[in-house]
């Protein structure tokens, strides 16, 4: 099958053209104070479980990391966080609540389908492709360490 | 030729739509027959919904005509959904034949067109022509779950949450479908899922000029030229196309997806889906026609024929558009 046939490129242009375009001054000022509201709440429960609670410095990233994920859960359950990535876009994606959000979500959408072939197996249709490259580029970087410092 | 003149022209003689939550505060909002107040319709699942839906859109049609069940010569339905689920669901409750159609967003009318045949040919009478569409059971079988919280790009639209149907009959009152063009898909290479307006606008100047060059008919010899769901960004591309045509479309065309929410919301294109024409047309429309302050008008619905797998394996959108003429023959010789 030749596709080249019925593409007409003056089209496709003129397309491009015409279309509306994002504004990228208000996303990314958007982007940027929510994000950074995030963060900063993250490291607000930080300071609070290393000065109150007095955690110490090994556990202290794990915990907030933990809290994070709830709240992001938790938003997302009560249908809030869809509202707040409408407006934020990334600063809302890329801190670690968009992760919680990305598996959650998927898990009440598709709990129609039973718990098994539902819930359990699309859970990580948005989160997966993160998880396989995530963990793919880290072994990638600590091979990397190791001939870095242990070879040469 | 591409059109079929119809000999014994069919009659569309009662319609009725049911509107979910958002389109029922839109402009149209009083035209639908019955409105949604949850988009879940009391079952557990979007999918079911779109079936009760659409259930529900025949059964008010089978009321108000006052035909019964066994005199159904036929219905012909479609929606979005794999398979055609929830035409299929909701047919399964009555005890009639039935055809199932998929032409994506221009489903209604290629009902109508299949249904005037029928007619023309005198085979069957009191052909029901329903189609419907949900936007919570389209988002999950094309884009993301509902709870994800993405940004909608700017030339994504709305899936429509509602159902339209309508009898067409041998005899009766009401506007007659007296011609028909049944459209060639078309694909200048838009590869954006999101943007349908632009990839289905040349589907839908093709089918409307083959129209106007078939039946040597003018854009002036009809009140409105009703399109689908090209949606705002869409309307523009096909208003050019037409231009660079020769001909302007711009005084009296309108868009279905345009039509159907609220104006206000500013944030996407406008409607989309195979329950957008059908909605609009079975309520709105409908009652235009049967005030008699329409006469005769084009209704071009348009399709896009992607599916979520094609869109990922990088092709780009095939769309198609059939059309349909609806006149109000009183009045003339």
């Amino acid at each position: 099958m030749e596709n080249s046939k019925f593409i007409n490129d003056n089209f496709i242009n003129y397309v491009s053209k015409v279309s509306p375009r994002t504004n990228e001054v208000r996303t990314l000022f958007r982007a940027f104070w929510v994000g950074g509201l995030i963060c900063c709440l993250g490291q607000s429960f930080r300071m609070l479980f290393e000065n109150v609670f007095s955690l110490s410095d090994d556990v202290l990233a794990a915990y907030v990391s933990m809290v994070m994920i709830f709240l992001g859960g938790l938003l997302t359950a009560f249908g809030v966080y869809d509202r707040i990535g409408k407006y934020a876009g990334a600063g809302s994606i890329v801190p670690i609540t968009g992760f919680a959000n990305s598996v959650v979500s998927p898990a009440i959408e598709f709990k129609t389908e039973g718990y098994i072939y539902g819930l359990a197996s699309k859970m990580f249709v948005i989160a997966g492709p993160i998880i396989v490259f995530g963990i793919s580029s880290s072994v990638l970087v600590g091979l990397i360490y190791y001939f870095i410092y242990n070879v040469l | 030729m591409q059109t079929v003149i119809f000999k014994n022209p069919p009659v569309i003689t009662f319609s009725s739509s049911v509107a979910g939550p958002k389109e029922s505060e839109g402009e149209l909002s009083h035209f639908f027959d019955y409105k949604l107040k949850d988009d879940m319709y009391g079952e557990k699942t979007f999918e079911k919904a779109e079936a009760k839906i659409m259930y529900s859109a025949i059964d008010i049609l089978l009321s108000k005509s006052k035909i019964k069940e066994d005199k159904i010569g036929l219905i012909l339905a479609g929606d979005l959904l794999n398979q055609i689920i929830s035409s299929t669901f909701a047919v399964r409750n009555f005890n009639c034949p039935y055809l199932g159609i998929y032409n994506a967003c221009s489903t209604f009318t290629e009902a109508l067109l299949v249904g005037s045949l029928f007619i023309d040919r005198r085979y069957k009478d009191n052909i029901i022509c329903a189609t419907s569409s949900h936007f919570s059971s389209a988002e999950r079988q094309y884009r993301y779950p509902l709870e994800l919280g993405s940004v909608r790009p700017p030339l994504s639209q709305w899936t429509v949450t509602g159902a339209g149907a309508c009898m067409l009959n041998v005899k009766g009152e009401g506007p007659k479908i007296t011609m028909s063009t049944v459209g060639k898909i078309v694909d200048f290479g838009v590869k954006d899922a999101n943007n349908m307006g632009g990839a289905m606008a040349p589907a839908c100047a093709d089918t409307l000029l083959t129209f106007f060059k078939e039946t040597k008919l003018e854009v002036d010899d009809f009140d409105l030229i009703i399109t689908g769901d090209l949606g705002v960004f869409g309307t523009r591309v096909f208003k050019d196309l037409m231009w660079e045509k020769g001909y302007d479309v711009s005084g009296n065309h309108v868009d279905c997806g345009e039509l159907v929410f609220n104006i206000n919301e500013k944030e996407y294109q406008g409607g989309s889906g195979a329950g957008c024409s059908s909605l609009v047309f079975c309520s709105f429309f409908m009652e235009l026609f049967k005030k008699k302050k329409l006469n005769r008008v084009i209704l071009i619905a348009t399709g896009a024929l992607l599916s979520s797998l094609s869109a990922l394996q990088g092709e780009s959108i095939p769309s198609i558009a059939h059309l349909v003429c609806i006149e109000n023959m009183e009045g003339k010789k």
